[in-house]
C-alpha cells in the first residue's frame, strides 16, 4: 500500500522538476514559444493542454489491451485529436475573449509532442492510475513552465503581470520580449539556469557522498 | 529517463488480421465523430449568442447614442432590412436612439494587413459624412506594435468625428492637421495604414449606393425584439 502510494507521489511529482517536460525534456516547444508573451494566455494554453493530456492518458491507459501496437499512434493521435477539439469549442463558447489570443494555437496542441510523447513512453504500458498520475505531474510541469516564461516575458515586455501594470509608466517596456526572438531569449537563460541548479546539486551531493565516505 | 512497466505486453504477439486494425480504426474514428458532433451541438448556441453579442456590443461603440440596431442588405437595387432566410453578407447595420431615429451605419469591412486579414466595424454617420468610431473585430498583428491599432487610445480617438472628405489620409506623427487625416502609430504604419485603407475601400464601395439623408429604412419592429441585453 505504501509502495504504491509512493509510486503514485513519484509519478506525479517527477514532472513538475526531475522531468520537467520543457525545462529537461525540451518538448513542446511550438505553443512554449508562440503563446507565452503574457502570464493569463501561458496559463489558458497550459490549462488547455492539461486536460487534453489528462484524458488522452486516461483513455489510452484504459483502452491499451483493445490497441494493436500496428495502429497505436493513429489511435493515440484520434484520442489527442478528439480532446483538443472538445477543448476548442469549450474555449470558444466559455472564454471567448481567451479564445481569440490564443487563436491558431489551440488546434496546434495536436501537434504538441509532449503529449503523444507521454502516451507512447508512458501511458500505453502503464495502469490508468499511474497514466493519470503522470499525465497530472507532466502537465503541472508544462504548466508551470509557460508561467514562468509568461510572466518574464510579460513583465519585461509590457511592464505587467496577468495585465496588472507594475511599474506605473516608470517602466520602458522592451518590446522585443513579447516578440518571437523575446521567447528564444527567455526560454535560452531559463534553460540555463535549470542547467546550472541541476549540475550545481549533482556536485553538492557528490561532495557529501564524499564526506560521509571519509567519515565512515 | 526510467518507465515503470507493470503492463505484460508480449512482443511475441502474432500479428493480427488486418480487418482487425481497420475495425478497430474505424470505430475509434466513429466514437471520435459522435464525441465532436456531440460538442459542437452543445457550444453551437452560446457561441452564436456571444458573436451577436459581441457585433451589438461593437455597434454601440462606433455608433455614440445609438440603442437600437438592424441589418441591412441590398435587395432589388433597395436597403432592406435582413429578414430570415436571407443571406447576411455583405449587409451593414443601422443603428437609431431610443426616440427610434436613423442615426448612421456600422459598416463592416476587411482587408490585408501586417500579418494577417484585419477584421473592422466602423461607425458613419450620412448626415455630416463623418465616421464617428472604428472598432478592430479580429486582427493578428504583431504583439506590442501592430496590435496599437485597438489598444491605442489615441489612434482609436483618431476615428472619432474624422471627415471623409475627399478621403482618408494617414500622415506621419505631426505632419498632418487637417481634418481627414490621421497620425500613423510610430512603429506600426502598415497597420496604421491598413486600417484606413479598409475605411476607404468600403467608403467607396457603399456611400454612393446609402439612400439619401433622411430616407434611410426605418426600424422593424420585429427585429426590435431579437436580443435585449
Amino acid at each position: 500500500m505504501i509502495e504504491s502510494e509512493n509510486q503514485d507521489y513519484n509519478e506525479l511529482i517527477k514532472g513538475i522538476w526531475r522531468d520537467n517536460p520543457v525545462f529537461v525534456q525540451v518538448l513542446g516547444m511550438c505553443p512554449m514559444l508562440a503563446v507565452t508573451n503574457s502570464a493569463i494566455n501561458a496559463i489558458a494554453m497550459g490549462m488547455a493542454t492539461l486536460f487534453v493530456l489528462v484524458g488522452s492518458s486516461f483513455l489510452v491507459a484504459t483502452f491499451k489491451k483493445w490497441i494493436p501496437k500496428q495502429i497505436r499512434i493513429s489511435c493515440f493521435i484520434i484520442i489527442i485529436a478528439t480532446f483538443v477539439t472538445v477543448a476548442d469549442y469549450t474555449l470558444l463558447a466559455l472564454i471567448p475573449t481567451v479564445h481569440k489570443e490564443l487563436g491558431a494555437f489551440i488546434p496546434l496542441i495536436v501537434a504538441n509532442c509532449m503529449i503523444l510523447g507521454r502516451q507512447e513512453a508512458f501511458a500505453s504500458k502503464n495502469t490508468v492510475r499511474l497514466a493519470v498520475m503522470d499525465a497530472l505531474g507532466m502537465s503541472a510541469g508544462f504548466v508551470f513552465a509557460l508561467f514562468t516564461l509568461g510572466a518574464v516575458r510579460e513583465i519585461l515586455g509590457s511592464g505587467s503581470l496577468f495585465g496588472v501594470d507594475l511599474f506605473g509608466g516608470a517602466f520602458e517596456p522592451w518590446i522585443i520580449m513579447i516578440l518571437p526572438p523575446g521567447g528564444f531569449l527567455t526560454l535560452g537563460l531559463i534553460l540555463f539556469f535549470f542547467n546550472w541548479v541541476t549540475h550545481r546539486r549533482e556536485i553538492f551531493l557528490e561532495r557529501v557522498a564524499e564526506a560521509e565516505r571519509s567519515g565512515s | 529517463m526510467t518507465e515503470i512497466i507493470t503492463a505484460n505486453r508480449p512482443d511475441a504477439e502474432a500479428d493480427p488480421p488486418p480487418i482487425r486494425l481497420i475495425a478497430t480504426l474505424a470505430l475509434a474514428g466513429l466514437i471520435s465523430g459522435v464525441a465532436i458532433v456531440g460538442i459542437f451541438e452543445a457550444t453551437f448556441e452560446t457561441i452564436a449568442v456571444n458573436k451577436a453579442r459581441e457585433l451589438r456590443a461593437a455597434v454601440f461603440k462606433v455608433l455614440p447614442g445609438v440603442s437600437q440596431m438592424q441589418e441591412l442588405t441590398y435587395a432589388d437595387e433597395q436597403l432592406v432590412p435582413v429578414t430570415e432566410g436571407m443571406s447576411s453578407e455583405n449587409s451593414i447595420y443601422a443603428g437609431y436612439d431610443k426616440e427610434l431615429n436613423f442615426v448612421g451605419y456600422a459598416i463592416p469591412g476587411e482587408g490585408p494587413g501586417f500579418q494577417d486579414t484585419i477584421k473592422l466595424l466602423y461607425g458613419y454617420i450620412p448626415a455630416d459624412r463623418k465616421v464617428m468610431g472604428m472598432e478592430v473585430l479580429e486582427s493578428r498583428e504583431t504583439p506590442g506594435l501592430g496590435d496599437k491599432i485597438y489598444k491605442d487610445d489615441v489612434f482609436v480617438g483618431s476615428f472619432r468625428d474624422l471627415p471623409i472628405d475627399p478621403i482618408i489620409e494617414v500622415v506621419k506623427k505631426g505632419r498632418g492637421g487637417k481634418d481627414n487625416q490621421v497620425d500613423a502609430i510610430t512603429g506600426a504604419t502598415i497597420s496604421s495604414r491598413a486600417v484606413v485603407r479598409i475605411i476607404n475601400e468600403n467608403n467607396a464601395k457603399w456611400l454612393d449606393n446609402l439612400p439619401s439623408p433622411g430616407s434611410e429604412p426605418g426600424l422593424r419592429v420585429e427585429t426590435n425584439e431579437v436580443v435585449h441585453d
